[in-house]
């Protein structure tokens, strides 16, 4: 082996360029690649994690339908956006378990001895992570197709709802990342974040109305971000009717924009800060 | 004179949580484009040096700099100069090798055309050009440490700090190394480095600290931590352990560090190698003990180690 390696160029220049917005961006694109290209080459957990969502958009035509009753609309169409939301929020814990398995694994040792920006280990897990949640709900969107469920608005609106689940998704991650690097490994971060998820997901508008619950679960039911975002989505995909008379679309919206905007305001800060911590 | 020393580390104290002492006022200083060998038992606080050199933690107290830049106030400009090899391969078992060096020069901020450059020349330099295109996945423990290695030279670092650089790598694959490294000192790198391989450190290093609880309990050159010891060894084998405890009870007094034995072999370092070996045979025959092995030899970093610690390196 020779080696070929010139006296050090001029670092100073490196330096200051360090926090540069070029750089915070190209390094969080090269961290999502990097993320993305794990999930291409193992298809085993791309396909596993597919096959969740699609059982659950199986039980819930096949299995509950019969049984829940929804005014106004039929149910495939009502727990087609409770389903989408569930499973984004539900993919968004990869990104717990992706950070633990950094962590352990001395991944993020080695980063953190790197000149590279110091958001762009969480924001490129992040962004592969959305990317896989665009992935997955194309996948559900085919399968809901299938089994009736059908789009009462337009496309773009259609979109409008999409993109609102998926930003809510985005927020989440940012708040599974400091699980992920709080615990102690893969496992525990994964178990971590169920507690937080099913409360969430179930005791929200996501598949059955909030009026059907008792009085003292409607309070938190209707105000919860998932039942926001899961009504927003209702509505740009199947029209006003979907709100089952409560609000206006614009409202709806707005209220779960606020909740997506507020959370990504307080959790990425928190997962970077708790990046700076870790050891 | 400061201007010389590429690492200045004074008085570095860190206490983990659960109450570990794991430095204790250790203070290092590299001379650029020197090797400098720590060197230390299990849990003597190297792998938390070198992590605290390379900005990973911070220390409870003491200062820290690198080619003049403060560890602690200036994290960053740090990181831009200096190539971290640690403990552990922390290389992603997902992507290819030469996936991995381009993430890294990526990371680094190379010019993109340069990142490609790079990492084609050091997979072939560290011998992984058949398995260049493979997930790391399939490599073999030793081929991920070499690639390890190999990304922390893709910047190439000013300043380069390995943790136990060669520990589960093959003597040929060992010896490819020290020639690396060698080579890289030659041309201005700085490299700090921690090993259990005393002979690594002699051929390496022109500077030795040896720690142990966090703190410096030798330094100096390889020939001077070996002068310590005198200048030879007498290497005393008999039948058992039995006869070797009797002889070095009778041995003791012969040189002016005491002997040490190793199952039923004794070893006993002294000044004069010659009239110490007569007066040895002397001692022993008049206790009427029968040595079945004489040997004179120099004395090796591992003798050095033994008699400051009291431990072995392994
Ligand atoms: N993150 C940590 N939390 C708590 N204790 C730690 C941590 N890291 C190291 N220690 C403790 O600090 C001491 C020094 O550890 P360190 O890893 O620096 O030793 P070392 O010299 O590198 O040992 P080795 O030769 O085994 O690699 C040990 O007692 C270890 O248990
Ligand atoms: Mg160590």
């Amino acid at each position: 082996m020779t080696a070929t390696t010139a006296l050090p160029a001029d670092y100073s220049e490196a330096y200051a360029r360090e926090e540069d917005i070029k750089w915070v961006v190209r390094d969080a694109l090269t961290m999502t690649k990097r993320n993305l290209i794990a999930y291409v080459r193992i298809p085993e957990a791309a396909f596993f994690s597919s096959v969740q969502p699609i059982m659950f958009v199986l039980l819930f035509r096949y299995v509950f339908a019969g049984a829940i009753n929804v005014p106004h609309i039929g149910y495939v169409d009502y727990m087609m956006p409770g389903i989408f939301v569930q499973t984004v929020a539900f993919g968004s814990v990869s990104t717990s378990i992706g950070l633990a398995e950094d962590l352990q694994k001395g991944l993020i040792e080695r980063f953190r001895a790197l000149p590279m920006s110091r958001s762009a280990v969480l924001a490129g897990r992040t962004t592969a992570d959305l990317c896989r949640n665009v992935f997955v709900v194309a996948l559900i969107t085919g399968v809901g197709y299938l089994v009736g469920f059908r789009v009462h608005t337009g496309l773009m609106s259609f979109l409008g709802g999409v993109g609102i689940l998926l930003l809510f998704a985005y927020a989440l991650s940012w708040g599974f990342a400091v699980i992920g690097l709080s615990a102690p490994n893969s496992e525990t971060a994964q178990v971590m974040s169920f507690p937080l998820l099913f409360p969430l997901t179930f005791a929200s508008s996501s598949f059955v109305p909030v009026k059907t619950m008792p009085g003292w679960l409607q309070g938190f039911a209707n105000h919860q971000p998932v039942s926001l975002v899961a009504n927003s989505a209702r509505a740009l995909m199947e029209g006003k009717v979907a709100l089952l008379g409560s609000g206006t679309v614009g409202a709806t919206v707005v209220q779960a924009l606020i909740w997506v905007v507020g959370l990504l305001i307080i959790l990425s800060p928190l997962a970077v800060s708790r990046y700076r911590r870790v050891s | 004179m400061i201007d010389d020393l590429a690492v200045v580390a004074r008085d570095l104290t860190k206490t983990f949580k659960g109450g570990t002492l794991a430095l204790d006022n250790l203070s290092i200083e590299v001379a650029r484009a020197s090797v400098l060998g720590l060197l230390g038992p299990n849990g003597a606080g190297k792998t938390t040096a070198v992590r605290i050199l390379t900005t990973i933690i911070k220390p409870d107290s003491g200062t820290a700099f690198i080619l003049g830049t403060d560890v602690i106030r200036d994290p960053a400009r740090v990181r831009s100069v200096i190539g971290l090899a640690g403990q552990n391969a922390a290389v992603d078992e997902n992507l290819t090798g030469l996936e991995n060096l381009r993430m890294v020069g990526d990371l680094n901020h190379l010019p993109r055309g340069e990142v490609k450059a790079r990492a084609r020349e050091l997979i072939s330099q560290f011998d992984l050009a058949d398995a260049a295109n493979r997930p790391l996945k399939t490599y073999s423990g030793g081929m991920r440490r070499r690639l390890d290695i190999a990304a922390s030279l893709v910047a190439r670092p000013a300043v380069l700090f390995l943790d136990e650089p060669t520990t589960g790598l093959d003597p040929q694959s060992r010896n490819d190394l020290w020639e690396v490294i060698e080579n890289l000192v030659e041309q201005g790198t700085t490299v700090l480095l921690t090993t259990q391989y005393l002979e690594e450190a002699d051929r390496l290093a022109r500077q030795i600290v040896v720690v142990d609880h966090g703190r410096e309990i030798a330094k100096g050159t390889p020939g001077e931590l070996k002068a310590r010891l005198g200048q030879t060894v007498l290497e005393i084998g008999f039948l058992d352990h039995e006869i070797a405890v009797r002889a070095l009870g009778v041995l003791g007094q012969l040189g002016k560090i005491p002997p040490t034995r190793d199952g039923h072999l004794v070893e006993v370092p002294v000044d004069d190698g010659p009239k110490s070996a007569l007066e040895a045979l002397r001692v022993l025959d008049s206790a009427e003990i029968q040595p079945t092995t004489f040997t004179l030899r120099e004395p090796s970093l591992d003798d050095v180690f033994l008699s400051i610690t009291g431990k072995t390196t392994e």
